[in-house]
C-alpha cells in the first residue's frame, strides 16, 4: 500500500504504524454521567467495516505525523489521506 | 454408511459404486430450533448439539461451500500452550477432544501429534516458558521444557548460534501438531448431517428478525427461516453479522498470511515456532512446508495481504533455518481474523434473547475448533457456559475481566 502524505507525497505503508480507527480522536468527556459506558465503547467497541473505513496511521519512519487515512478495507484501496490534527480540527477540536 | 478398511476393501472389489454423497443438500425449513451461522466451528456445534446433547431441528447456515471459508484458510495446528487460567482448561479440553475426533466423527481427519516446539532465545524467555510449562501441566497438559542440547538433536538444522537471536532451549508440547483442516469440517458435516443436522449452503445471512429484543429468525438469500436460537460462529465476518442485529463487538478483522513450499522429503519434526522472528514452520503430510508469521496489522476483508509482511515472514524463515532459502514458494494466501481487544474470544449470550455468539478467535481458532463447538452446544443446549468457557464473556470489558495471555491491552494488532 502506497500513503500519499499531504506534505511528503507517496510513501510506502511500511513506513508507518497502525493505530485503528480514527473515531479514537473522539475521546469521551471524563466528568460526564456516563463516562463509564463511554470510554468502554471507546476503548473496546469497534464498527470494523467491511468498506470504507477511516483509520489513524502514525508515519514512524518519516515525520512523525498522525494521518487519517480512509481505506477501503476490502480491496485496500487508499480513498483519501489528511493530517489528523486537520481532521480533528474540523471536528471541533482546538488540536 | 459408517468408513472402515472393510469398506473400503469391499468398494475396492465393487468398482467404487457404493460410495454416497458424506452429507444432503437439504431445502431450508420454514423454522428450525437452533440455526448456527457460520459452517465452521458451526459444524463442531451441531455436531455436538444433536449427537451428545441430543437436541434435534437444527441447521447450519453456510455462506458458501463446506470448506470455502476461513476453515481451508489456517495453518492446520493443534495445541494447547497457553498460560492463563481462563484459557488453558478450554485448550486442553479442545486437544482431548481432537484426540478421540476421528472415533467420534467416524472420519479419518489426519490428527497427527507430531509436538509443537516453541524456541527460547534469552534466560528471561526461558523463565517465562518454565512458569507457562507448568501452568500447562497445573491444567493436565503436558509440557517439557528443552535445553539447547535437546532441541538440537531434534532439529539439527536452525541456527542456533544466530546473532540476534541465538537459540537457547524450547518448549515442547509432545501432544500438540496437526490435523488436516479440510476432513474436520468435513468429517463433522458428515456427522452432524447423520445425526439429523440441516447444511444450508450457499445461504448467506442477510438480516435478523428481532421482535422485543429477542429473535426470531434470520433473513437470507434462500428466504427467511424462523428459529427459536440462533448462534453466530462467522470468525472473521463477526462484527459484519452481529451489525445486523444492532450489535458492536470489540472485535477488528485483519489478514494473516500464509504460505506453502513445494513437497519435499521429510525434515521438519513436528511444528517450530520461532516467535521472537514472527515465523513459525510445519511440514504437510504431502511434503509442503507449512509457514506463517504475523498479521498485517491493519483492518482487512480482502483475504489477501501485502509484501512488505511477505518479506518479514520469509526474513524470519531465514535467520531461523537457512536451508529454507533452497525451497520454492508454491503459493500463499490470506485469511480473515477476528481480532478481539484481549486476543481471547467469546462464547456468550448476547443483549439479545435468544441470540449467542462465538467468536473473536483470533488467529487461533482452528486448534479450538472441537472445544469451540462442545461449548457452543453446551451453551445453546442448557444455557449455561460450559465449565472450561466460562471466561469468554462478551461483557468481560465492561467487567475488568480480560484474558489478556500477551499483555498488550486494547490494541488488537498487537495480539
Amino acid at each position: 500500500m502506497i500513503i500519499n502524505h499531504p506534505l511528503l507525497g507517496p510513501r510506502d505503508a511500511q513506513e508507518f504504524v497502525y493505530l485503528g480507527d480514527a473515531r479514537l480522536i473522539d475521546r469521551p468527556d471524563t466528568m460526564s454521567e456516563t463516562a463509564l459506558d463511554d470510554f468502554h465503547a471507546y476503548l473496546y467497541l469497534r464498527d470494523n467495516p467491511a468498506g470504507s473505513h477511516r483509520e489513524l496511521w502514525y508515519h514512524e519512519q518519516g515525520d512523525r505525523s498522525w494521518l487519517v487515512v480512509t481505506r477501503d478495507t476490502t480491496t485496500h484501496e487508499i480513498l483519501h489521506v489528511e493530517l489528523a490534527s486537520d481532521y480533528a480540527k474540523q471536528r471541533g477540536r482546538d488540536r | 454408511m459408517r468408513y472402515s478398511a472393510m469398506r473400503v476393501f469391499w468398494e475396492g472389489l465393487t468398482g467404487h459404486a457404493g460410495w454416497k454423497p458424506a452429507w444432503r443438500n437439504p431445502e431450508p425449513k420454514a423454522e428450525y430450533d437452533y440455526i448456527i451461522i457460520g459452517g465452521g466451528h458451526g459444524l463442531a456445534a451441531a455436531h455436538y448439539l444433536a449427537k451428545t446433547f441430543r437436541k434435534s431441528r437444527i441447521a447450519v447456515l453456510e455462506k458458501g461451500w463446506i470448506g470455502s471459508g476461513n476453515i481451508g484458510r489456517n495453518t492446520t495446528i493443534i495445541r494447547s500452550n497457553y498460560l492463563l487460567d481462563g484459557n488453558e482448561p478450554f485448550y486442553e479440553f479442545a486437544l482431548k477432544l481432537w484426540e478421540g475426533l476421528e472415533q467420534d466423527l467416524n472420519y479419518n481427519a489426519m490428527v497427527s501429534q507430531r509436538g509443537v516446539l516453541n524456541l527460547c532465545h534469552s534466560d528471561a524467555q526461558r523463565d517465562a516458558f518454565r512458569r507457562r510449562g507448568n501452568a500447562m501441566i497445573l491444567n493436565g497438559a503436558d509440557a517439557e521444557l528443552l535445553d539447547q542440547r535437546k532441541v538440537r538433536e531434534m532439529a539439527p538444522f536452525l541456527d542456533f548460534d544466530n546473532a540476534r537471536f541465538p537459540i537457547q532451549g524450547g518448549l515442547l508440547q509432545r501432544r500438540g501438531g496437526t490435523v488436516r483442516h479440510d476432513a474436520v469440517a468435513w468429517g463433522y458435516a458428515r456427522s452432524a448431517d447423520s445425526h439429523g443436522v440441516d447444511i444450508l449452503q450457499n445461504c448467506e445471512v442477510t438480516g435478523m428478525k428481532i421482535v422485543n429484543g429477542e429473535i426470531r429468525g434470520v433473513e437470507t438469500n434462500r428466504g427467511y427461516i424462523g428459529a427459536k436460537k440462533v448462534a453466530v460462529a462467522v470468525a472473521g465476518n463477526s462484527s459484519r453479522v452481529m451489525a445486523m442485529a444492532g450489535l458492536r463487538l470489540p472485535i477488528e478483522s485483519h489478514v494473516l498470511q500464509a504460505f506453502v513450499s513445494e513437497g519435499l522429503k521429510p525434515v521438519i519434526p513436528g511444528v517450530i515456532t520461532f516467535g521472537a522472528g514472527h515465523f513459525y514452520i510445519s511440514q504437510s503430510d504431502k511434503g509442503g512446508l507449512v509457514f506463517g508469521g504475523d498479521i498485517d496489522g491493519y483492518n482487512s476483508y480482502a483475504q489477501r495481504g501485502n509484501l512488505p509482511v511477505v518479506e518479514d515472514v520469509l526474513e524470519g524463515g531465514m535467520a531461523l533455518m537457512p536451508m529454507i532459502g533452497r525451497a520454492r514458494l508454491l503459493r500463499m494466501w490470506g485469511g480473515l481474523m477476528d481480532m478481539s481487544m484481549d486476543g481471547s474470544p467469546v462464547i456468550d449470550r448476547t443483549p439479545i434473547k435468544g441470540l449467542y455468539f462465538n467468536g473473536g478467535w483470533c488467529y487461533g481458532g482452528f486448534k479450538a475448533t472441537p472445544a469451540s463447538g462442545y461449548a457452543l452446544a453446551h451453551l445453546l443446549a442448557t444455557d449455561t457456559p460450559h465449565e472450561t468457557a466460562t471466561a469468554f464473556r462478551l461483557d468481560r470489558f465492561q467487567s475488568g475481566a480480560m484474558i489478556d495471555e500477551k499483555g498488550a491491552g486494547a490494541q488488537p494488532n498487537l495480539h
